[in-house]
């Protein structure tokens, strides 16, 4: 057997033990269940509300196809062709930016950590729709009964009405990430996407039924094209598309290296680009004609009721629950779907996690699970079932997304794309069994394009924050859970990447097989095993 | 509804949802090219 040969059976065997997913439809269903997430259901409706209605759909349309699906493809890429978590694909595209993957795998255990409490927050309003528990004023019943939520303050104050759903969402996670890529990821997608689509469905029939819904649809889509001229609108429109799309930070990366080697990653990024945002239009739709109802319920205009993120979840829609017939199957369909979408993006973003420690330290599947799963899972506990959780985890989830997230993605790119410059080969990689293939224009996009665009969403977020202190939580609280947070996460990136890796693990390039031949050559080339000049090995293994 | 609102209403979902059935069917005979591709050239 050649060199060549053994590396490529080595390397097989290495994917075998590392698993992946079983089909193209399991792969792009789990990248769909990673993107549509809470963000789909209550960001994007208000977002497009407050930037231009109609016409955000012009900035909106510009970021997906500008950025977010070019982002989406250089994700893709860098994890099918050095099939690893992201600190193993970073490292195989050139040692010095394993860094990077670190940081982005940091910030996946900082989401993970209080993306799990809002699924516990949802689980259990889920069950109060039932019997409307939350009685005549949602408001107060979300922030004292259920919450019951303090002073600003970091206390040890259980709350067991939290505490225990968050449990079980942990509980539900570990056991999903413990059966593997394919029986745990895959079967999870394959299960809750379909039941996701249906019950938002329905949900919107029965949104569009009620009485008022034409003036919500009326005031989320009429049109302000003065909007267009303002640069907070555009930011706004590629804000949206980077924090939905979950691109940047690591989820793509892992998800793209469990695919099979002759997987079309083209087609598939548009198709998973294009299902994101077709989720989100049918949730704005879903939204706003419930928001509509509300306000002719109340004698108000949609402006009086509209909301976003956790207002609009907890508070405006029981109100909407307790108005409408057959109330209960409303709120059932709804948090329901908000565990759903949640769940399949929690079990992305904590896969990026065990991924990495399994590349690093060669684990089994189980034992990685538990040296992830149970620290996130006590320190998620400690945090955010108490009293004090909600300031904690609104802090926590703001710096996380304005200063983690969208730093490590802008630093990747540009790594990417000026310092290690390896755009031509990802793109010939896409462009080997892809289809439209990319080119100039696309390297144009996610080296240029991308990071102006998100330099952009960054320096309006930062403006913000220097305006007015961000909540008006106090400084200690936005020092210790903010800026030191999102300070430390990359610190603790670049000091992870100094471990070294076993002497097994194939390193500087990708591994053997990862350029496989273009699928029909002339039969010369073929027999005799000439390799495409994209099938070059930057490296070997150490 | 203003005409306006639905009108901006049509273009999203044409747009949007047509931009997903575009992909998927584009995706579908990719992939079946492939796959005759694929056998061409276990034939050859």
């Amino acid at each position: 057997m050649s060199t060549t040969a053994e590396g490529a059976a080595g390397q097989a065997d290495v994917e075998r033990r590392r698993g992946g997913f079983s089909s193209r439809r399991v792969f792009i269903l789990a990248a769909i269940g990673s993107a549509v997430g809470l963000g789909n259901i209550w960001r994007f409706p208000y977002v497009a509300y407050e930037n231009g209605g109609g016409a955000f759909l012009l900035p909106y349309l510009v970021a997906l196809l500008t950025a977010g699906i070019p982002f989406l493809l250089l994700d893709y890429a860098i994890g099918h062709r050095h099939r690893g978590s992201a600190p193993l694909s970073f490292a195989r595209l050139r040692r010095g930016t394993e860094g990077l993957g670190w940081w982005q795998v940091a910030i996946c255990f900082v989401i993970a950590v209080y993306y799990a409490a809002v699924l516990a927050w949802a689980l259990r309003y889920t069950l109060f729709s039932l019997d409307e528990a939350w009685g005549a004023n949602p408001e107060a019943f979300f922030f004292g009964e259920f919450l019951q939520a303090g002073d600003v303050a970091v206390t040890a104050d259980v709350v067991p009405g939290v505490l225990v759903p968050l449990a079980i969402v942990w509980l539900a996670v570990l056991v999903v990430m413990a059966l593997g890529v394919q029986r745990g990821i895959g079967v999870t997608s394959l299960v809750f996407i379909p039941v996701l689509v249906v019950a938002f469905l329905v949900l919107v029939v029965q949104a569009l039924l009620l009485d008022g819904a034409t003036d919500g649809l009326d005031a989320l889509f009429t049109p302000d094209w003065s909007a267009l001229t303002e640069a907070s609108v555009w930011a706004a429109a590629f804000g949206q598309i980077f924090f939905s799309l979950s691109i940047g930070f690591g989820i793509m990366i892992t998800y793209a290296s469990y695919v099979g080697r002759r997987e079309d990653m083209v087609g598939s990024g548009l198709v998973v680009g294009f299902s994101n945002s077709s989720f989100e239009l049918l949730a704005g739709i879903g939204v706003f004609a419930a928001l509509g109802f509300m306000a002719q319920a109340g004698g108000v205009t949609v402006d009086e009721v509209a909301d976003g993120g956790i207002g609009l979840a907890f508070i405006a829609f029981p109100t909407i629950i307790s108005e409408a017939p057959a109330g209960a199957l409303l709120g059932v369909l709804f948090f329901g779907s908000l565990v759903i979408a949640g769940i399949t993006s929690l079990i992305s973003v904590i896969e990026v996690v065990i991924s990495a420690v399994r590349d690093k330290f060669d684990t089994s599947r189980l034992t990685a699970t538990l040296a992830v799963g149970v620290p996130a899972a006590v320190l998620s506990l400690v945090l955010f079932s108490t009293t004090s959780g909600i300031y904690v985890l609104d802090v926590v989830d703001h710096f996380v997304n304005q200063y983690g997230i969208l730093v490590v993605a802008l630093v990747s790119m540009l790594v990417v794309a000026w310092a290690v410059r390896a755009l031509p080969r990802l793109g010939e990689h896409l462009n080997v069994h892809g289809r439209p293939r990319v080119g100039t224009g696309w390297r144009v996009l996610v080296g240029v394009v991308a990071p102006l665009a998100l330099a952009l969403v960054l320096v309006f977020g930062l403006l913000d924050d220097l305006e007015a202190s961000y909540g008006d939580y106090p400084t200690w609280l936005l020092l210790v859970f903010g800026w030191l947070m999102v300070v430390g996460l990359p610190v603790v990136g670049f000091l992870l990447a100094r471990m070294p890796w076993r002497t097994s693990t194939h390193l500087d390039g990708p591994p053997p097989g990862s350029d496989p031949a273009p699928a029909l050559q002339p039969a010369s080339d073929q027999t005799s095993g000439t390799r495409p000049a994209t099938a070059t090995d930057e490296g070997g293994s150490r | 509804m203003s005409t306006e609102a639905i009108v901006m209403m049509v273009v999203a979902m044409l747009v949007i949802w047509g931009g997903l059935a575009l992909a998927i069917t584009s995706l579908v005979r990719h992939g079946a090219v492939e796959d005759r591709s694929e056998n061409l050239r276990r034939d050859l």
